[in-house]
């Protein structure tokens, strides 16, 4: 799960990692307010930040400063509503519906700081750059030596000897050391007490009177631990989601939103997107991603129906099932159930293996429904394509 | 032989008196895999589905001298089932649970150094032998015995692969889910070395996906020590970036974990790689020098 820059502050503030003064706005009024609490604490500047789910903010024209409370909220009154569109929002761009209004801060030296999960050694990697402000997949690729690594001991934390390494590459001064060891520890601290997959702070930088911040913060969340953070869930804005997308999470069903008109339903995480891929090579173009899982019962594969004919560019449905888990009969009561339900007026083909498989094609048979039956994987694509062109 | 299980394998089920386990259990009895008994705290001295229920795993190997076990417990507390027989000693540990939390697998997979368990999944459809034992989730009935072995990061791919050698009349030596998770126990690497010194197995399918680079570690070791034919597949070659698709551990982050790069990787290996899902059984065949 993604969140928020402001939210993702307020969980690192909580934990003592340093960030600048600042509020979040949903409305001019809001962003004027904010900026003249900020100016009247002193600052000399603000900063009014977009607050989308994706990256390359600035260089999109979601990044502004201010100067003054006016100027602030000029900008702000512009930038809520518009569509801004960076290298990861994809050409349609995100609305920008939240500001982030904050301080501004004499800068001197952006630095980077992340901690991922590292597969290879089943262990969280806590990585630092002097190399801050560019994407890290950019220094990683033409620089792999600027960025340094601590690998953190499962059930305890980033040691401070580890955090003192990491921050005297960074050229910091003597007596900003022990200050950077703190904030890298609080850092930590909040990656595994908050179940983070990705803990980013890009850049993290030094000011000119020393102090150390966070200027942006990236938490992205694991969905399998969400269980134990019920505060998290509640960070959720499902704005920032495809709605068919929201909707299908609602019943546990992985599906994810493409371009094409040939609608999937499969069981298993591979073999859904190996359909995708052999729709592909037949010609067509999948138009998701849809796996049921291993325990889906009718009422979800219902949902997952009516999810994939809500998308209008669906000309033709392939489910390919291999039970194992999910039985071949409970999926075909889902298939008719959802297909009398909906009206279906588009064709599905259907390719089904696995455990009672045939007691699966005879409630298929018994149901009346015009199905179209495959053999093969090869032999359902080929005839879902052929389908969707018409 | 096979790989890992055998007739003689004794399984206990961690969470045999659920829904899924009693199912599954049921399931891999019929196929002939010893299943000997099952823990669920709490439940211990009763009999379920005529199987002696233990309050601990230890409790259970003492009376049964299980030697494997599989978990089917809910997420939160599928790393435990894991580290609880990991030290009750149980040799093969095959945990099928979804969705179990990654920092939860950090400390299980660390618990597991330097002990003398294995641990295939979590996430995973489990290990069959074909003829032999069945410790997962997977239809037994689409398998024979036979040369191929098969390790894969996804359940129903696997099927599919089978099912695809099957019809071909092609057996298979053991075939094993590894799971779709970014922390598993039993790796691509693992495997190969396992099929490499089985005698029944005559050459080996790897079914990979994005995400991670796992394939091309294997690749490497194909490379330098395999003795036998692989053929590879890789799910995922028309996956968009930056999206987990369904498996926690399928992801293109940061433009790494491709199918093209894996592919890559795999063939120039001397991997065959079936480019699509539907050639998987034909490749096998070609390598085994088959007229198809």
């Amino acid at each position: 799960m993604k969140i928020h820059e402001y939210q993702a502050k307020a969980i690192l503030k909580k934990y003592g990692v340093a960030v600048p003064r600042g509020e979040m706005a949903e409305t001019p009024e809001q962003a004027e307010a904010a900026a003249k609490r900020l100016f009247d604490a002193g600052t000399g500047g603000v900063v009014v930040k977009a607050q989308i789910h994706a990256g390359g903010r600035g260089k999109g024209g979601g990044v502004k400063i201010a100067k003054s409370v006016e100027e602030a909220t000029e900008i702000a009154a512009k930038m809520l509503g518009m569509t801004l569109i960076t290298h990861q929002t994809g050409p349609e761009g995100r609305a920008v519906r939240r500001l982030l209004i904050e301080e501004t801060l004499p800068i001197e030296k952006e630095l980077y700081l992340g901690i991922v999960i590292d597969r290879v050694e089943a262990k969280p990697v806590f990585m630092a750059s002097a190399a801050g402000g560019m994407e890290i997949e950019q220094v990683a690729a033409e620089n792999p030596a600027a960025i340094l690594k601590e690998y953190i001991a499962p059930g305890m934390g980033l040691e401070t000897f580890q955090a003192r390494k990491l921050a005297f590459q960074f050229g910091l001064k003597p007596q900003q050391i022990n200050e950077a060891v703190r904030f890298m520890t609080a850092l930590y601290r909040a990656f595994q007490e908050t179940d983070s997959s990705l803990c980013e702070i890009n850049p993290f930088i030094s000011c000119s009177d020393g102090r150390l911040f966070a200027l942006d913060a990236k938490i992205n969340f694991d969905d399998n631990a969400l269980f134990r953070h019920s505060e998290i869930k509640e960070l959720r804005d499902i704005t920032e989601e495809d709605p068919l997308e929201v909707e299908a999470s609602k019943y546990s069903l992985n599906y994810i939103k493409l371009d094409g008109n040939v609608g999937c339903m499969v069981n298993g995480a591979g073999l859904a997107m190996s359909t995708m891929d052999i729709i592909k090579y037949a010609g067509g173009m999948p138009a998701n991603f849809l796996d049921v899982g291993g325990g889906a019962n009718a009422e979800q594969v219902t949902h997952a129906f009516e999810i994939l004919l809500s998308d209008k560019n669906v000309k033709a449905v392939l489910i390919n099932i291999f039970g194992g888990i999910l039985r071949v009969d409970t999926l075909a009561t889902g298939v008719v159930e959802a297909a009398q339900k909906t009206h279906i007026q588009l064709p599905i083909v259907l390719r089904l293996e696995g455990t009672n498989v045939e007691a699966g094609r005879e409630i298929l048979k018994q149901s009346g429904l015009n199905f179209i039956v495959a053999e093969t994987m090869k032999d359902a694509a080929e005839k879902v394509v052929g389908a969707a062109r018409g | 032989m096979s790989i890992l299980i055998d007739r003689s394998t004794r399984v206990i089920v961690q969470g045999l008196t659920g829904k899924e386990g009693t199912f599954h259990a049921k399931a891999c009895a019929e196929y002939g895999t010893k299943i000997v008994g099952g823990v669920t705290p709490g439940k211990g001295g009763s009999t379920h589905e005529g199987w002696p229920v233990f309050n601990t795993v230890q409790e259970a190997v003492d009376k049964t001298g299980a030697d494997a076990s599989v978990i089917f417990v809910p997420p939160p507390f599928a790393a435990d089932a894991i580290m609880e027989a990991a030290d009750a000693e149980i040799e093969l540990i095959v945990c099928i649970t979804e969705g179990v939390p990654t920092l939860d697998m950090v400390r299980a997979w660390e618990f597991l150094q330097n002990r003398r368990s294995r641990l295939i999944g979590p996430n995973c459809p489990g290990i069959i032998s074909p003829g032999k034992c069945k410790i997962g989730i997977m239809p037994g009935h689409i398998h024979r015995e036979g040369p191929v072995g098969i390790v894969s990061r996804s359940g129903t791919l696997t099927y599919e692969a089978v099912y695809q050698l099957t019809t071909r009349n092609v057996g298979q030596s053991t075939a094993i889910g590894i799971g779709g998770d970014p922390i598993i126990g039993t790796n691509f690497v693992d495997a190969l070395e396992l099929f490499n010194k089985d005698p029944q197995t005559e050459v080996v399918v790897m079914i990979g996906e994005i995400g991670g680079n796992a394939e091309e570690i294997a690749a490497e070791y194909v490379k330098a020590r395999m003795k036998k034919p692989v053929v590879g597949f890789i799910a995922g070659q028309t996956a968009p970036p930056g999206r987990r698709m369904g498996h926690a551990g399928a992801i293109i982050s940061g433009g790494k974990g491709t199918a093209a790069e894996k592919i890559k990787a795999m063939e120039a290996a001397g991997i065959r790689v079936a480019k699509s899902p539907a050639e998987i059984g034909e490749t096998v065949l070609a390598v085994m020098g088959v007229k198809v």
